[in-house]
């Protein structure tokens, strides 16, 4: 098991410095001058532009200005945005709100994503399975900011039943409706991922042995049917949370929560290096370091699955 | 030029498109003679800064904002756009080359230090200073000994302006390379605020928690991406003395979020409504909505750099163009009246404007338009590629102007829509163009010569078309040198007349309209023609 | 189970268990078997008929309308209502914001659409089956090497990846948005692909074909392929309908397809603000959308049912 976890931990130094490189390469290359942007429509004054030039590094080739980031990163040093901040306060202000975002997404999706993806996989083919099947369906073939969009008229503004956009990004009933969009896909993928496995599982020939044994239905279905229908569904949602946080880009915007979504996606629009590649970092540690443990659940969940 | 043009930019930046909004109350409940609470303090539509609050490097709307609120300058312009004194007693100039300014006596910043002459001199040889990478550094530069502070290239020869002189106490002086009939206007530009000494001992500091001599003072931390608190200042000695607590600038990342806010009640002023609710807003505000012309323009100009739009003939397609556009139908429809139809470059609500500098080349006209783009050759390429920036709200007049090219001049049209202003910029400022492209200008000062000035003299700085005619040079020459400002208005409307008339570099479109509203806990909200609201009249009820 | 593949396996895990199982079935029996299934299922006929029927329409939409989807008339139009009697005229589903026929935006939109999925899917078929099919034929320091790239990518969502990607392009067209797509869109098919090839090379045939001298690439082509792009199929087409999904999310971030070309995402962002005035006009090209999606998913999933023994 250590052995594994070394290995796997080893393997992600690569991972990690390539996702890195490769978004630093894409931010620090597009075309535009963030620096001349910062003057807005006014004729950028080629003496500042030089200075300030010079004071990011952006000077320098891509390549050293690369490793210029990196070794300030291993000192804890996200670096600077051009407009004068830390990107650590940047990311200090986002991360949180968006993190409760995420969470109450992901929350959202375990729960009902398994209950119904059980509940549906149990009994297929009646009328509560083809019902789900058919949402599940259309929340996967509507795209996420028509769902958001349509969710914030109908509930925010036609009927009145939420404010159609977060006051108070600590307020979690507030985030509730967001969440629920921003989980929407995920969550149907869960459904169907959950019914599908079941509905195999239940046919599988440690299900019959064990109703054979004389065990109590309760039991079968708890514990052996669900560890082993649960599986996929973990490998899923293990990836699913650092895919939620950066998804957070559409419903950030459409509910107006300053979040990492809304943060990145301007940056990106204004060529904020700095500030992109400090939260794509981020979010490729989580990624990197759920898919770690995803794996490690995976021998919990599976005894036929042993790490050397 | 700063303003709204960088607010689309920032604002504009998520609300790519937009949604619906609230169907609130209609209007019944202004009820103008309220109880009102001279403390009471109200929200205002705002973004986050990009920048840190420091009047020197703070060109965009976020910021600009606050420091109009935190700082007073030596001049301002009034409700009717009119200049007026501030913090001077008297700016004196016989030449418009040297000016001597007298500042009131009694001023003091936040921090209780006292406004001296050199809390202007400092702050603008500071500023000026190639060091210390100020954004705003270029408003300077008429001012003598601007290129020894800020040299294109390498480091400052000399510390401070030569053109900047204390004399006494309050007294200063202020020389300029040479005749600048509007510099006293241009004074009024926030990089000529005054700065405290603690400034300097910690500039990074000062951002952060920037203490000015203006009416409102900050009032506890900057909450980042939430809000910026200000409340009155005691001491504040100009004569506008809030008749409210204090000013709350709140952050949105999209304008139709903050207008949800506003029909409930949750935002109290927002200065100009999402274009998607310029149909609805009056309904949904009565008598709080607000609906008035806007000093600034959209245009869509031409590169004259390049050979085939420089010939000669080329005049005549460009103003059948401008013929095949049916302005009053574009801003009645499609921009659900955001915008008015232009007869001009400079808006109607400018100093200066005298109306018809267009002509009938601004009249929808399909058959004369057909006729003169064939009298001038066609167009090169035989396409018109219209280049905006999608990020403002820019689509529905760029598709509709597009379309009418199309349909009445005969001519095919596609809009290529960039997705960042910045992106814009740079392919405009680099040159890069090939066809139209959008050129907007919101005024840095209400006066015609800051509309015709800035774009249509040779080189001038947002000269985008790299338009150049002598002739135009000259008149404009003639009215810097004029000694009113009535004069100078004349040639400058006269230089105006003859651009278009003659050369049409850029086509007229349309001016901005300011659509704003506030919320039921507010009154005597009325709006200059910066877009923004008089912030210190704004009364807050009981 | 090999410890390496299963854990990786990520975003579609439903696929990739029928992956692993149908190889371990006999192909030629599984094809006919589902080819029976299939036919008597009337979500494969419903969702083959509506493919069939928008790929009509993005072949030759002047079948379906002979107006001019630019032709814009605001003085007359302007977010004119839907007229539901005119069936497959100009006003049927009424006006746009530019006054344009919606009915026939949304006709000629169906072309823009289907071409960037269907060459977003062929491309990522193509190079994650390639990568995929060298790391799991290999093995050794070709599958690390290939593995970490594909982690590398992995850790870029699609949606931001192509977003950053598309801020380089000045002109956007059908063809660069699904380059921007594919490049973060491989990565999937890819793993599916590798953990189909781990098993299928152990198979008793494959030791055959090599014991009888058959080279790498006939291995690869003429034994593993067939055996293995069942399951990449099925991938492949539900993913479509995503493709075609997060295009239209593209467009509403403003960094998707661009005038003149006529679509569906351009559309669908540019009826968000007349939401409240018009709806038809943000419902009817998102219900084309919507439609084309779930035609593709429901296709791939009735393959894969009918592919999967253990479901029937």
């Amino acid at each position: 098991m250590g052995r594994f976890v070394a290995r796997r931990l080893l393997q992600m130094i690569p991972v990690f410095i390539g996702t890195t490189l490769l978004i630093f390469l894409m931010v620090y290359s597009l075309p535009g001058d963030p620096i001349k942007s910062l003057f807005g429509p006014k004729a950028a004054d080629p003496a500042t532009v030089a200075r300030l030039r010079h004071e990011y590094g952006l000077d320098k080739s891509l390549l050293e200005q690369y490793w210029n980031y990196i070794s300030g990163l291993f000192q804890g040093d996200f670096g600077q945005s051009f407009t004068g901040r830390p990107v650590a306060d940047l990311m200090s202000e986002a991360f949180p709100v968006t993190i409760r975002l995420a969470l109450l997404a992901f929350g959202f999706e375990v729960i009902v994503g398994i209950a119904l993806g059980v509940l549906t996989g149990m009994r297929r083919g009646k009328f509560l399975d083809q019902f789900v099947l058919v949402l599940t369906l259309l929340v996967i073939s509507v795209p996420v900011f028509v769902i958001g969009y349509v969710t914030q008229f109908l509930l925010g503004l036609k009927w009145k039943v939420i404010t159609p956009t977060v006051q108070d990004s600590e307020n979690l009933g507030q985030l509730m409706i967001p969440a629920i969009v921003l989980a929407a896909l995920s969550l149907a993928y869960v459904i169907r991922l959950t019914r599908t496995t079941v509905g195999e599982n239940l046919r599988a020939d440690y299900i019959r042995t064990a109703v054979a044994k004389g065990l109590p239905r309760k039991r079968v279905v708890g514990v052996h049917l669900m560890r082993n229908s649960l599986i996929p569904v973990v490998t899923f949602l293990g990836t699913d949370l650092g895919l939620l946080m950066g998804g957070a880009i559409v419903t950030e915007g459409i509910f107006n929560i300053q979040g990492v979504g809304f943060t990145l996606f301007k940056a990106i629009q204004t060529s904020e290096g700095p500030t992109v590649v400090g939260i794509v970092t981020v979010l490729v540690l989580v990624y990197l370091l759920t898919s770690l443990l995803v794996d490690l659940l995976y021998a919990v969940l599976d005894p036929r699955i042993r790490y050397a | 030029m700063r303003g709204a043009k960088s607010a689309t930019w920032v604002a504009g930046a998520i609300a790519v498109a937009l949604t619906a909004t609230a169907c609130g109350g209609g209007g019944n409940d202004s009820d103008d003679n309220a109880a009102v609470n001279p403390d009471g303090t109200y929200t205002y539509y705002n973004v986050e800064p990009q920048n840190p609050i420091i009047p020197s490097n703070t060109n965009e709307v976020g910021g600009g904002y606050i420091v109009k609120n935190l700082f007073r300058g030596l001049v301002d312009f009034d409700e009717k756009s009119k200049l007026r004194l501030v913090a001077a007693e008297s700016i004196d100039t016989t030449d418009n080359q040297t000016f001597k300014v007298k500042l009131k006596p009694g001023w003091k910043f936040h921090n209780g230090e006292a406004q001296t002459a050199s809390s202007f001199v400092d702050a603008w040889n500071w500023a000026a200073n190639a060091k210390n990478k100020q954004l705003n550094a270029s408003w300077f530069e008429p001012i003598k000994g601007y290129d020894e502070v800020h040299p294109a290239e390498g480091d400052p020869k000399a510390e401070k302006l030569e053109g900047l002189k204390v004399t006494s106490d309050l007294e200063f002086t202020i020389e300029l390379k040479k005749p600048v009939s509007t510099f006293k206007e241009q004074l009024f530009y926030d990089v000529f605020s005054p700065l405290p000494k603690a400034f300097y001992k910690d500039t990074k500091a000062f951002g952060e928690h920037p203490i000015g001599n203006g009416p409102y003072q900050q009032d506890g931390d900057w909450q980042h991406k939430v809000e910026f608190k200000t409340k009155k200042f005691a001491d504040y000695k100009g004569d506008d003395k809030p008749k409210n607590g204090g000013v709350v600038f709140k952050f949105y990342n999209k304008d139709d979020a903050a207008y949800n806010d506003l029909v409930s009640d949750k935002l109290d002023i927002m200065y100009q409504v999402p274009n998607s609710m310029a149909g609805q807003y009056q309904n949904d505000l009565g008598k709080r909505a607000i609906s008035q012309m806007f000093g600034g323009n959209t245009n869509i100009s031409f590169p004259l750099y390049e050979a085939e739009w420089a010939k000669p003939e080329k005049v005549k397609v460009r103003q059948g163009l401008s013929m095949a556009i049916d302005r009053e139908t574009i801003a009645k429809t499609a921009l659900k009246g955001s915008k008015d139809a232009a007869d001009g470059y400079t808006p109607k609500v400018v100093e200066g404007y005298q109306g018809g500098a267009c002509g009938e080349f601004c009249k929808f006209d399909p058959a004369k338009a057909k006729e003169l783009i064939k009298a001038g050759g066609g167009v090169p390429g035989n396409k018109i590629t219209l280049t905006y920036n999608a990020d403002g709200a820019n689509k529905e007049w760029a598709d509709a102007v597009c379309n009418d090219i199309r349909q009445n001049g005969g001519v095919e049209c596609v809009t290529d829509p960039k997705p960042t202003f910045q992106q814009a910029r740079a392919d405009i400022t680099e040159r890069r163009m090939k066809s139209a492209f959008r050129m907007a200008w919101v005024q840095d000062f209400p006066n015609i010569q800051n509309f015709i000035s800035a774009q249509y003299r040779t080189k001038a700085g947002a000269n985008d078309m790299e338009f150049s005619d002598k002739a135009v040079d000259e008149l404009m020459d003639k009215a810097d040198a004029s000694k009113t400002i009535e004069e100078s208005n004349k040639l400058y409307a006269e230089a105006e007349k003859k651009i278009i008339q003659e050369q049409m570099p850029s086509i007229p479109l349309f001016f901005d309209h300011t659509l704003a509203g506030y919320s039921k806990k507010v009154q005597n909200v009325k709006f200059d023609s910066f877009r923004q609201a008089i912030w210190t009249d704004v009364e807050v009820k009981k | 189970m090999p410890e390496k593949t299963l854990p990786h396996e990520t975003t579609t895990p439903e696929a990739v268990s029928t992956a692993l199982k149908s190889g371990a079935g006999k192909p030629r029996s599984l094809g006919q078997d589902a080819w029976r299934e299939l036919r008597g299922s009337w979500l494969f006929w419903a969702s083959g008929v509506l493919l069939i029927l928008f790929i009509v329409m993005a072949a030759f939409p002047s079948l379906f309308t002979d107006v001019d989807p630019r032709q814009a008339d605001l003085r007359g139009h302007y977010l004119a209502p839907p007229n539901w009697s005119h069936i497959f005229e100009g006003d049927w589903f009424g006006y746009n914001g530019q006054g344009q026929s919606v009915y026939a935006r949304t006709v000629h939109g169906a072309r823009a659409s289907i071409i960037v999925g269907v060459c977003v899917t062929l491309a990522v078929t193509v190079v994650g089956g390639f990568v995929g099919m060298l790391a799991g034929y290999f093995g050794g320091w070709v599958d690390a090497l290939l593995s970490r790239l594909t982690d590398i990518f992995f850790g870029i969502p699609l949606l931001l990846g192509a977003l950053t990607l598309l801020q380089a392009f000045t002109h956007r067209t059908a063809w660069t948005v699904s380059l921007g797509l594919a490049t973060f869109g491989w990565m999937q098919i890819a793993r599916v692909m590798r953990g189909a090839v781990i098993t299928q090379k152990q198979a008793d045939f494959v030791t055959a074909a090599r014991a009888l001298g058959a080279g790498t690439g006939r291995i690869l082509l003429r034994h593993i392929l067939p055996n293995v792009i069942g399951p990449v199929i099925v991938v492949a087409t539900i993913a479509l309908g995503g493709y075609i999904s997060t295009e239209a999310t593209l467009s509403y971030l403003g960094i998707g397809l661009q005038d003149p070309v006529v679509s569906w995402g351009v559309d669908i962002s540019a009826a968000q603000s007349q939401l409240r005035d018009a709806p038809h006009v943000l419902l009817v090209p998102a219900s084309f959308l919507s439609l084309t999606v779930l035609a593709f998913i429901l296709l791939g999933d009735a393959v894969r049912d009918a592919l999967d023994p253990k479901l029937r």
